[in-house]
């Protein structure tokens, strides 16, 4: 590996590495002490993760969430190192006619099952998962229960 | 002969020419033939009360008939004391359990001595459900045999010199033949219930039992060679009148209480119904009274376990140094409940062993082990040391 | 006998709640498995969203059942990040108290369960004596044994009662004493070490990796506590250890289950002595501002998050949770593959199953 390996990046050192190698594709949206929260384009989500695994170290990914806003989509991811408890929150917005994203099932073995409760009860599809059904709900439910659109009973 | 008013006579059974037992006075027979000098004196002397003089009531305080019913009660005198001694294990082992792990144990009746019968009772009520799929006569034949076989072999056990259905030249091993029938039994039962939980348990039961049986014949063979005998009645004689085996054979009865632990199949060696991982093993598919025999056969199992430990090892029905002709049969049993106190005991502080690791126990450490027992036995006897 | 697949659940011993192992066998050895979930699934998130936020404390009791005085923790510790109010320093001990109260009653509860699974009811009997202690306390402090509702947002619900300092130091200096005796069953016992010690291995990366959380990831040597590296409430200023072994064996993760209790143990200890005098709660407003907020806490079994988006509203937008076991099961196909079938209870025995929190 040619690019120097952060075993525990401080939280200066994430927003300014993040920042030199994907520029405008992500924005950083403020940091606390041991939380960065950044924002990126769908486009460049593999790449960056791959980046936080390989070279930050975020070694695990604690959650992935799907928000509905109505008028899009935000998938949420929390990653986590392990050798100074900071934790990235990466979100990923996508447009109400096109809920694809790439899936970081491949780089975090942990984000398997996030990805398919996020497809499943908000159908985003997270291309290139290695199993992509549905887990919690019965594998004949048509729709996708936690949107906004999906009323419950006595909900006002 | 006795007058037929005069009934209560209690004639002495050996009397009886067609008495079976040769010059050996048989206890259980004694009671049996008692019983029926009661109650087939009772019918014979109202009978002659209603009809004097008729042939039937001399017919049935007569030898023959007298001899055929004293056996068949001796049976069932045997099959009680075993029962009941049964019970009372089942009873001990649940005290001593909830003793150790700190909880109330059997509750009903005194010192909760009933709660067994209890169970029993709830167990026969249950309904009586064959799966659909299962192969019937598997099914079912397979709790006969193993209940059969168990009551049978326990039935066979010598509870003293003058307490023995049969006194055979090669007790031991008939004994032992028959203990091995109800393992392979298991093997029928898992495969005819049609589930997969049942069938790994089979086969556990037979990975299991080829395993175990290997080195406790060993020790049965090390056991019959010292006492120049495979009938029990010589080899506690022999014991008696030397030293009991326990102290030659030490690693004999050691190897003999695993095996027999894993023949009983008890923790920690209950891995054919394993409940962590088959729900309950061979026994899934059973249920109502099928399982409460099954239930009951493994403690018959654990009494003949023991018997034959304390016949082996511990010099059966005699004591050294003290006089030991009263109540023989009270001195053995207290010698199989000190050793089944042993087989609890384990159960409460063990956990369940892994397949491999039986295995692994069963040919490298438990069958050396066996042969190094044999070979000291065989030394022994050559250096005319025993 | 060719492979075959086995449905061992959802009314399974070992299955410690509803939820279904696949397993396919070859003879006794564990080629491939699939975990099935979602026999509790209650829409517990979705249902979040039509009640208001102090509706929802009693709700993530029912989380978990032996966890619960964490998750309300965790929620109400949300709920206060979204409303930006600090939370008094009494109330902050008290809730660090209770956390460990729940922890050791859990791991007991576990230890308990791990007994039964090895075939030991010895085990079990004697730990859930001994948690019988901590339900106590938990009923003096809340009312309640399992379900408390104890932290409010803003604080706890009552301060400690009269003695609650005394007894909780006797029950803490008696249970250390006895979990030796629980131990002596256990590590002295050679069939439990020999069921225990290497299986269901994995190394510390893949630990990592497969996401495995709480103690099941310290028992493969990653050395992390949300309580020490993400600190919370107080435990910054209190002086204890993170229980972490290299093994990465079911053994390994045994072991980092029975240290924690003896830390617990001493985080209570410490915690007692320092406790400043003060309010044990503030008053919390109706509604929240707009805004997202994550909060992480260790619960019993993990490390467990939620991600709270407000809307300015008395209710959440959307409140989602992550739960540890959730995780870990995942994982539980790496974990038995090429173990036996006796195996399987002794590896996902030390996952320490909660299916209330894992399918929500």
């Amino acid at each position: 590996m040619t690019e120097q390996f952060y075993e525990a990046p401080t939280v200066e050192q994430v927003s300014e590495l993040v920042a030199a190698k994907f520029g405008k594709a992500v924005q950083l949206k403020g940091s606390k002490p041991r939380r960065v929260y950044m924002s990126a384009d769908k486009g460049v989500l593999f790449e960056l993760a791959t980046y936080i695994h390989d070279v930050l170290n975020f070694e695990q990914a604690s959650s992935v969430c799907a928000v509905d806003y109505e008028s899009h989509m935000t998938v949420v991811y929390h990653l986590s190192n392990y050798f100074n408890g900071m934790m990235i929150e990466l979100t990923v917005d996508l447009a109400n006619d096109d809920l694809t994203v790439a899936s970081v099932a491949p780089i975090w073995g942990g984000a398997n099952w996030h990805e398919r409760e996020t497809y499943e009860l908000f159908g985003i599809v997270f291309e290139g998962h290695p199993k992509l059904e549905r887990l919690l709900t019965p594998a004949d439910y048509q729709f996708f229960p936690f949107r906004r659109s999906y009323k419950l009973r006595r909900s006002d | 002969m006795a007058p037929i008013s005069n009934w209560v006579t209690f004639a002495n059974p050996m009397d009886n020419p067609l008495y079976q037992f040769g010059a050996v006075y048989n206890l259980p027979y004694d009671v049996g033939y008692k019983i029926w000098q009661l109650l087939g004196g009772l019918i014979a002397w109202l009978l002659d009360v209603l009809v004097p003089g008729n042939g039937v009531s001399l017919w049935l305080v007569g030898n023959a008939v007298s001899n055929a019913l004293a056996l068949v009660l001796m049976i069932i005198v045997v099959f009680a004391v075993c029962f009941i001694v049964n019970l009372t294990m089942i009873w001990i082992e649940r005290k001593v359990l909830g003793r150790l792990m700190d909880r109330r144990a059997t509750r009903i009746g005194p010192l909760g001595y009933l709660q067994c019968l209890g169970d029993g009772l709830k167990t026969f009520l249950k309904e009586h459900i064959v799966p659909d799929k299962a192969d019937t006569k598997g099914y079912m034949w397979a709790v006969s045999i193993i209940i059969g076989s168990s009551v049978l072999v326990a039935g066979m056990i010598p509870l003293s010199y003058r307490f023995f259905l049969a006194d055979y030249g090669s007790g031991l091993l008939i004994i032992f033949g028959l203990f091995s029938i109800a393992p392979f039994m298991i093997l029928v039962a898992g495969w005819s219930q049609n589930n997969k939980y049942a069938l790994l348990g089979g086969m556990r039961a037979a990975a299991q039992m080829i395993s175990y049986e290997v080195p406790m014949l060993v020790v049965f063979a090390s056991v019959a060679l010292m006492a120049g005998s495979f009938n029990i009645n010589e080899i506690v004689g022999y014991q008696n009148d030397n030293v009991w085996f326990i102290v030659p054979q030490i690693i004999g009865f050691v190897v003999f209480m695993i095996a027999a632990t894993a023949e009983a199949e008890r923790i920690p060696f209950d891995l054919p119904e394993a409940e962590a991982e088959l729900v309950e093993g061979w026994q899934t598919e059973y249920g109502g009274m099928k399982w409460g025999l099954i239930m009951l056969s493994d403690y018959f199992r654990g009494y003949v376990a023991c018997a034959l430990g304390a016949i082996m090892f511990l010099g059966g029905w005699t004591l050294p140094f003290v006089d030991d002709s009263f109540l023989p049969e009270i001195v053995f049993l207290l010698k199989v409940i000190l050793l089944f106190f042993i087989m609890v005991w384990t159960r409460g502080t063990l956990c369940r062993i892994r397949t491999d690791q039986i295995l692994n126990i069963g040919w490298k450490i438990l069958l050396p082990l066996a042969v190094l027992n044999l070979f000291v036995v065989v030394v022994l006897k050559v250096g005319g040391l025993v | 006998m060719s492979k075959m697949w086995v449905t061992m659940g959802p009314q399974h011993p070992f299955s410690h709640g509803l939820w279904t192992l696949k397993v396919q066998v070859d003879g006794e050895v564990i080629q491939d498995a699939e975990p099935v979930i979602g026999y509790l699934h209650r829409g517990w998130e979705k249902e979040c969203e039509n009640r208001t936020y102090p509706q929802i404390i009693p709700m993530a009791d029912r989380l978990c059942y032996s966890a619960s005085m964490t998750w309300s923790h965790l929620y109400c510790k949300v709920a206060e990040e979204a409303m930006e109010i600090e939370v008094p320093e009494r109330a902050q001990y008290i809730r660090v108290i209770a956390d460990e109260i729940c922890r050791i009653q859990s791991h007991l509860m576990w230890l308990a369960a791990m007994g039964t699974d090895l075939g030991n009811l010895t085990i079990f009997l004697w730990a859930l004596r001994e948690r019988e202690w901590f339900l106590d306390l938990n009923v003096k402090l809340c009312g309640q044994r399992l379900t408390t509702n104890f932290p409010r947002i803003g604080g706890v619900r009552n301060d400690m009662p009269y003695l609650f300092e005394r007894d909780l130091m006797r029950v803490v200096d008696l249970f250390e004493k006895r979990l030796w005796d629980i131990i002596a069953l256990t590590d002295d016992n050679a069939i439990f070490m020999s069921r225990m010690q290497g299986v269901g291995h994995v190394t510390r990366k893949e630990a990592a990796n497969l996401g495995l959380t709480g103690p099941s990831m310290r028992g493969c040597g990653v050395n992390f506590d949300v309580r020490r590296d993400d600190p919370y409430m107080v435990y910054d200023e209190l002086d204890w250890e993170v229980a972490v072994c290299d093994d990465g064996d079911s053994y390994g993760r045994y072991k980092v289950r029975i240290e924690e209790m003896f830390q617990s143990c001493e985080i209570i200890r410490q915690a007692v002595a320092k406790m400043p005098d003060g309010p044990t709660r503030v008053k919390a407003p109706r509604n929240v501002p707009e805004g997202t907020h994550v909060a992480r806490l260790e619960d019993p079994r993990g490390e467990s998050l939620m991600y709270l988006v407000s809307d300015g509203t008395d209710r959440p937008y959307r409140l989602k949770v992550r739960s540890p076991i959730f995780v870990n099961v995942s994982a539980s196909k790496r974990l038995v593959q090429g173990g036996r079938m006796a195996d399987v209870p002794a590896i996902m025995g030390t996952i320490d199953m909660c299916l209330g929190e894992t399918d929500r």
